[in-house]
């Protein structure tokens, strides 16, 4: 029941707003812990109290030996989210506009998508490990890595577009057409700028998830780890704040790039919604 | 010079990339584990001859049992779990909050952690959970017990808590999606009809939002069946998983009956999805 605005809450509101807030606080609580914990005095362990305040930690990441190679790794691993970045955005674009007509194997190719995207990473990367075996290539994270992120990341990529394109009309496309448009122009000009916002959050999903990605990473990357596999390598043999300092690290650049890409949807939103605004005003004040 | 492209060659060559990578990312590899699956082995590597000793050995065994006593065993208590918890959000946010700009921003302050290392965000209940941690201090603080609780980290109760932190989004975000797509006016109908809350719950919004119910427990249910990492750190060791065991059989290069486990666990989460698809057509929802 839509209640005007003015009405009480119901009891349930209550109930379950505190129930929200409890889930918000579980998401994030034991986040802000190892961020805290990262700043561990020198003579600090992995749990609260804080042994003192440095900043010991961070310098251990990059200089100590036995934390292993944490700027080669970074230096792989943001190159690889960026390649993946750039080809989950174009492929899952073209596909998304062939998925909005009729055509031969389209239900087979997405069946296969989905299929992708739920089968276990680990078997995935076993499967391709095995085929670079067979077939004599050596593993490296630009070549095998690449493609076992982007099985992963095509099919996000491509159920954001559906959803995108689902509420796309045709009229945008005829309407530039019947103004002389070629089918390129019309791409450029009409189609990629309305569906802007929700090519950003392709490319969102398709940098977090391979900067992320472990499981499809294991038998994929070759002689030299990801970012993900330094972090699991430390999980097993490094018990001290180093660890929470490389979380904490890693999580900031991933919290740049979130904001990076909410906020340029925000923006990009508010601009259309002033313009309609100004155009609304212009028609009622000339009629 | 112009290059004309039938309009009936378009969609194919707008999905020939994206068909490609899967091909040889998804179904080739994926064709490779079922090949290897067949093949013998020995110290030094993979024997492609055919057998089927990898198959007698894995369903003959105990131990394969058992595992998927416990890889199932999770899966339904986490299912619960993050069913629950996913709904109750989802219709908070669906139709508790009045402002859907507002609801969305909800929403995302739900994703964002999604987006980080899953890795980093379940090590962080470590110092949560631990025998010195926060909670043991806590409750030794507050006089509740007079030993640290060894149970809450390295054991089950950590492996769920770490699954249901990691994986209720996924049942937050199609579930909300469906119940956005609710038309208020059939609430309204059913209110002015004499529902009260709870039927308009169970006999209006529940199976109007069963797609996306059907599509988070798809979520859910594969990735507790595909882990290995979450149950290897929070259960110490103590626990293990169908995947643990590939990833220790190919550990020690043992691949062929890594690559026959490996068949056996898709082959049973095909069935369940298939199970679930058969209840609810979900390909309606996600292609719009």
């Amino acid at each position: 029941m839509r209640a005007p605005a003015t009405d009480r809450r119901p009891w349930t509101f209550y109930v379950l707003a505190a129930v929200f807030t409890l889930f918000v606080l579980f998401l994030y609580g034991p986040m802000v812990c190892i961020y805290i914990l990262s700043f561990q005095g020198p003579n600090g362990g992995l749990t609260f109290p804080l042994n003192g305040v440095s900043i010991d930690w961070f310098g251990a990441l990059f200089h100590q030996q036995r934390t292993g190679d944490i700027a080669g790794a970074f230096s792989r691993s943001i190159p690889l989210a960026l390649i993946v970045l750039t080809v989950t955005v174009m492929f899952s674009l073209a596909a998304g506009l062939a998925f909005r007509r009729r055509f031969f194997g389209a239900g087979l190719i997405f069946y296969v998508a989905i299929a992708s995207l739920i089968v276990p990473g680990l078997v995935l990367s076993v499967g391709i490990g095995l085929g670079f075996q067979m077939l004599d290539l050596a593993p490296r994270w630009y070549s095998s890595a690449l493609g076992a992120h982007l099985s992963w990341t095509l099919p996000f990529g491509l159920l954001i577009m559906f959803a995108v394109f689902s509420r796309l009309s045709w009229s945008y496309e005829e309407a530039a057409r019947d103004l002389g448009a070629s089918t390129w122009q019309t791409l450029r000009y009409v189609v990629i700028p309305i569906v802007f916002p929700g090519i950003i959050g392709v490319a969102l999903f398709g940098f977090t998830l391979s900067y992320d990605e472990f499981p499809r990473s294991w038998l994929t990357v070759g002689p030299y780890n990801t970012l993900p596999l330094e972090i699991w390598a430390m999980t097993t043999n490094i018990t001290s704040p180093a660890l929470y300092a490389l979380g904490t690290v890693t999580t900031v650049i991933s919290f740049v790039v979130i904001a990076a890409a909410l906020s340029s949807i925000a923006v990009i939103q508010s601009h259309r919604t002033r313009r309609r605004v100004a155009r609304e005003r212009a028609i009622k004040s000339g009629s | 010079m112009k290059l004309a492209i039938p309009t009936k060659a378009v969609p194919y060559l707008e999905v020939a990339p994206l068909a490609i990578v899967l091909l040889f990312f998804f179904v080739v590899p994926m064709a490779m584990v079922l090949v290897a699956s067949f093949f013998d082995y020995n110290m030094t590597g993979i024997i492609p001859t055919f057998t089927l000793t990898n198959y007698i050995d894995l369903l003959t065994s105990r131990t394969t049992l058992e595992l998927y006593l416990e890889t199932l065993k999770f899966a339904l208590i986490v299912w619960a779990i993050t069913l629950v918890l996913g709904f109750t959000i989802a219709y908070f946010l669906a139709f508790h909050v009045r402002n859907p700009l507002i609801a969305i921003g909800l929403l995302l302050l739900c994703t964002v952690p999604f987006w980080t290392s899953d890795i980093i965000r379940m090590i962080s209940w470590i110092p949560l959970l631990g025998k010195y941690g926060v909670f043991n201090r806590a409750l030794l603080e507050l006089g509740v017990v007079d030993s640290p609780v060894q149970w809450l980290l390295f054991s089950d109760f950590a492996v769920v808590v770490a699954y249901v932190h990691l994986f209720t989004l996924f049942m937050i975000v199609p579930i909300f999606n469906s119940m956005a797509r609710i038309d208020r006016s059939l609430i309204e109908a059913a209110v002015d009809a004499g529902a009260g809350r709870l039927r308009v719950l169970t006999e209006v919004v529940i199976p109007l939002s069963k797609t996306g119910i059907a599509l988070g427990s798809i979520f859910v249910i594969t990735l507790v069946m595909g882990d290995f990492f979450i149950v290897k750190i929070m259960s110490g060791g103590r626990s293990a998983s169908v995947v643990m065991a590939v990833f220790e059989d190919v550990n020690l290069l043992f691949y062929p009956p890594a690559a026959a486990s490996a068949v056996l666990l898709l082959i049973i989460v095909t069935l369940i999805v298939s199970f679930i698809l058969r209840v609810v057509d979900v390909r309606k929802e996600l292609m719009g």
